[in-house]
């Protein structure tokens, strides 16, 4: 016992000489401490993240705009002949720069993914914690449903949901959206069942705390790190589904771009235009592990046990 | 039984819990926690409630603050049927009632401060906010005798003995009548265990607090109680004024827990009551004394029949057939 008592002092002392005289950024700089990979993946997501926002700002060319006699340009990095910005990653088959496509296209893909994981994971984690928390016939109702919905392949709902409400950003989002709650309600459910059992939730009902507040107030916050952790999982996984349902032609309709759609758009130009489905390709891989690494990071991060491991 | 006095009257209290198996999750035995208790307690007195681990003890003081609901019986607080919520409504109910754990770290939710810890119970039930709140939670710090500064911590930077410190003014936070102590130092260094028990009774003292002490070594208890109840495996096997139990048992179960506690003379060596065999399970119990397959006394009768908790002698409760008793001075 003593023990712990000198290793809390220890522990307090470590964070708080150093944490007083350094600003905000150099603070949350400490957090990446020994995980650079997490560090660099980070700001490869941020810099992702800035590019599609500012895309109308950054792309040299209006992405919607053809010009046939400049089609499938390869990469290059001289002006073109007509002038201007170069087509550092080529033209497509309409003519269209696809650097500018790509910076577009991320916005979509970036959007519909946010979009897909605030929504399903704030429905999904409610659910999971209420679930969680009463048991019962209300629990039994919820988790059959997420039963009879995960015996089907997620994609597949997804393209059902599409077909019927017809294809389009929106569209894409809400069956993203249906198939996409039940993990987090899942993941909120079982961390639940572990926290409704504790000392510190019998504590609060003996002090007479009303069950949201129990719910919201102290059993979410001490469960949050894991489901954060799912959200940026869901992140990569939310990008993967919009590319695979544009590339099968059930998501965003051109003239708009999307990186799944660029890659299904040029899949017929493969054997003369790699450059057409190899930087889509590349970015949504690169987007994809980048924010699997700082999920990695997360769980690590907001683990009390996992911290100060490395 | 009923008195003006009684603050806290215990009747035959019952809990089973289901042992769920099978396809159906339908309950396939029952673990006899409680079965069939009765006790009352005294305004401003104490009650010390001993047996050892999984007897039933911690699932009674869960039952008396109406955090579990029980199978059958009742509990009268200043005579209102606690499960009653017309008689008694729980929010009430709750500003009277409170508890102190035996483990205060895990009770707490770690990501606040020893400030909204303590002072939750003011929020959640109105009766502070703002800079009322904080000088709330600096008096309520003073009076378990912690410094007021200690608000802004958290709670894993406290030791074991300010933990649980913070634990009682939590409890006091909405100045109950009565409070159940679960084991409350039973997690403790023993160097701070005097410490944390002489502040229990000196704020019994000054608030005229009534207890219900929940702990597995008698020694404790003794310090604190005016009555000291036994059990076993989910009955109770005699209840007495502490006093009384220590000078005559009534009970073999008691006399081998007396037994148990050391001689403070390393010279000195006593004859020990020393137990063999097993506690039975408490799942679906046979019938006859629980007590029975350990006892040196037990008779044929002991098998077969459960006996029954009956004043032996004046205020002194015992559950026993065989005519025990015993007087040697233990303590």
């Amino acid at each position: 016992m003593s023990q712990d008592i000198q290793t809390n002092a220890q522990i307090q002392i470590e964070l708080r000489e150093p944490e007083q005289n350094r600003n905000a950024f150099q603070r949350f700089l400490r957090r990446f401490s020994g995980n650079s990979l997490a560090l660099i993946a980070f700001i490869v997501l941020m810099v992702i993240i800035a590019v599609s926002i500012f895309a109308p700002y950054i792309a040299p060319y209006d992405p919607a705009k053809s010009d046939i006699v400049h089609r499938l340009q390869p990469p290059s990095l001289a002006a073109p002949a007509k002038g201007g910005f170069p087509h550092i990653l080529g033209t497509d088959q309409q003519g269209r720069d696809v650097l500018s496509r790509l910076i577009y296209g991320g916005r979509v893909s970036m959007s519909v993914a946010f979009a897909v994981v605030a929504v399903a994971g704030a429905i999904g984690t409610v659910i999971g914690l209420i679930s969680g928390y009463f048991g019962g016939w209300v629990d039994l109702v919820f988790m059959r449903l997420v039963d009879i919905q995960s015996s089907f392949p997620g994609l597949l709902v997804a393209l059902t949901f599409v077909m019927v409400l017809g294809p389009g950003q929106r569209n894409l989002t809400i069956a993203l959206l249906i198939v996409g709650w039940m993990i987090h309600a899942r993941m909120a459910r079982s961390q639940v069942l572990t926290a409704r059992e504790s000392t510190m939730v019998e504590s609060s009902r003996a002090i007479g705390c009303s069950m949201p507040r129990i719910l919201f107030g102290h059993i979410l916050p001490n469960v949050i790190s894991p489901l954060i952790t799912t959200y940026v999982l869901e992140m990569a996984h939310m990008i993967e589904a919009e590319a695979n349902m544009s590339f099968l032609g059930y998501g965003i309709q051109p003239p708009a771009s999307s990186w799944g759609l660029m890659i299904g758009e040029g899949r017929q130009y493969i054997t003369n235009a790699w450059w057409l489905v190899v930087f889509p390709g590349l970015i949504i891989g690169i987007t994809v592990l980048c924010l699997n690494l700082v999920g990695n990071w997360v769980r690590e991060e907001f683990d009390p046990l996992q911290k100060g491991r490395h | 039984m009923t008195n003006a006095e009684d603050i806290i009257i215990v009747k035959n209290l019952i809990k089973h819990f289901p042992v769920r198996g099978g396809l159906m999750g339908k309950p396939t035995s029952w673990v006899h926690a409680v079965d069939d208790v009765s006790f009352t307690i005294k305004k401003g007195q104490t009650l010390g409630l001993v047996g050892e681990s999984g007897c039933g003890k911690t699932t009674v003081g869960r039952l008396v603050l109406n955090l579990i609901k029980p199978t059958g019986g009742e509990v009268y607080f200043e005579n209102k049927n606690i499960y009653d919520k017309k008689q008694c409504s729980e929010k009430e109910f709750r500003k009277c009632a409170q508890i102190i754990f035996q483990d205060a770290f895990s009770s707490f939710d770690i990501r606040k401060n020893v400030e909204s810890i303590v002072g939750e119970p003011l929020v959640v039930h109105g009766l502070a906010g703002g800079k009322e709140l904080k000088e709330r939670v600096a008096e309520l710090l003073r009076t378990v005798g912690l410094k007021p500064e200690i608000a802004r911590e958290y709670p894993h930077t406290l030791s074991s003995g300010q933990k649980q410190c913070v634990g009682i003014a939590r409890s006091l936070a909405l100045k109950p009548k009565f409070i159940v102590g679960d084991e409350p130092i039973s997690a403790l260094d023993v160097s701070v265990r005097a410490q944390v028990l002489n502040l229990m009774r000196d704020l019994q003292e000054k608030f005229n607090l009534t207890y219900l002490f929940i702990s597995h070594d008698i020694r404790v208890v003794q310090y604190l109680s005016n009555y000291i109840a036994v059990m076993y495996v989910g009955k109770m096997v005699e209840m007495a004024p502490t006093e009384e139990i220590f000078a005559h048992r009534l009970h073999p179960y008691t006399e081998a827990l007396l037994t148990a506690v050391p001689i403070e003379d390393p010279r000195l060596r006593r004859p020990r009551e020393i137990l063999q065999g097993e506690v039975p399970s408490p799942v679906d119990p046979p019938p006859g004394c629980r007590f029975y397959p350990r006892c040196h006394y037990a008779m044929k009768r002991c098998k077969e029949e459960d006996p029954q908790l009956v004043e032996k002698a004046p205020g002194h409760f015992a559950a026993c057939f065989a005519d025990f008793h015993s007087s040697e001075r233990i303590i």
